[in-house]
């Protein structure tokens, strides 16, 4: 698979793929669903900087891995969004739900860690 | 004024996704559209594919045709299965509501058609298939270098 997943602390960081459609966004909820089974996850970021379309299925995608994280107790958040990946975040709606960044947020950065 | 029409027959597998879109898109190049409006087309198409793989064959392979009509400015895009067919088109088109919510679907698929098309027009019958028909005017003049 193309998209990297990292782990940091009690962070996972999905970095998409150019493209998510139904097709890849199969796998990339497989493989985030694996790594939730295993290790203590608290946050969820979804990189887009790579990402120049997406579908529906990749807001299936991410409302999916949000209600997980929500009944764990963790938060999901977007990073590195362009002008279009902000449309169809805002036509889902799902932009309530999820907090979206320019960047990583700092203290993310230091300590991999939330808040 | 321009006239162009293509048709294409693929089988309803989850990596033939990325190559309608990218088809419908090559072929609308014709009319030189913007980026934005190109991003618009791939995306409706895509849901409209996702669609009749996922809801019209569950996941069967069998075909989907897609038919592309270039009329003066206006593309229109027919993807047409042959499946399982709608009960309730109009509760299938509202925003949300989705048949297969354990599968992660965000019931949003006609929702984006609708918002990136300028018209959507769905026909089904139940046994027969479902019939997705939608168009998009491209605004931007063409370039001189145009092929007519």
């Amino acid at each position: 698979m193309e998209q990297e997943f990292q782990i940091k602390g009690t962070t996972l960081t999905i970095r998409l793929p150019k493209e998510i459609d139904h097709h890849n966004a199969e796998e990339i909820r497989g493989e985030a669903d694996r790594i939730l089974q295993r290790k203590l996850i608290r946050v969820i970021v979804f990189d887009f900087r790579e990402t120049e379309f997406m579908d529906s299925s990749g807001i299936g995608m991410i409302m999916g891995r949000y209600k997980n994280m929500r009944f764990m107790g963790g938060t999901v958040i977007a990073v590195h969004v362009s002008e279009r990946m902000q449309r169809i975040l805002t036509m889902s709606g799902i932009y309530k739900l999820i907090d979206i960044y320019e960047d990583m947020p700092e203290q993310m950065k230091r300590t991999g860690r939330s808040r | 004024m321009q006239q162009n029409e293509m048709k294409l027959e693929f089988d309803s597998r989850s990596c033939n996704e990325s190559f309608a879109r990218v088809a419908v898109a090559a072929f609308l190049t014709q009319l030189n559209p913007t980026l934005e409006e190109v991003s618009d087309v791939k995306t409706a198409v895509s849901e409209a594919v996702t669609n009749a793989i996922i809801h019209g064959y569950e996941g069967k392979i069998k075909k989907i045709v897609i038919e592309c009509e270039i009329r003066g400015r206006v593309l229109t895009v027919t993807v047409r299965d042959f499946g399982k067919g709608i009960a309730d088109i109009k509760k299938a088109m509202e925003p949300l509501y989705t048949t297969k919510a354990e599968c992660d679907r965000a019931g949003m698929g006609f929702a984006f058609m609708e918002a990136f098309m300028d018209t959507l027009e769905v026909t089904s019958s139940l046994g027969q298939g479902t019939c997705v028909k939608m168009s998009k005017s491209i605004t931007r003049e063409p370039n001189k270098y145009e092929r007519q």
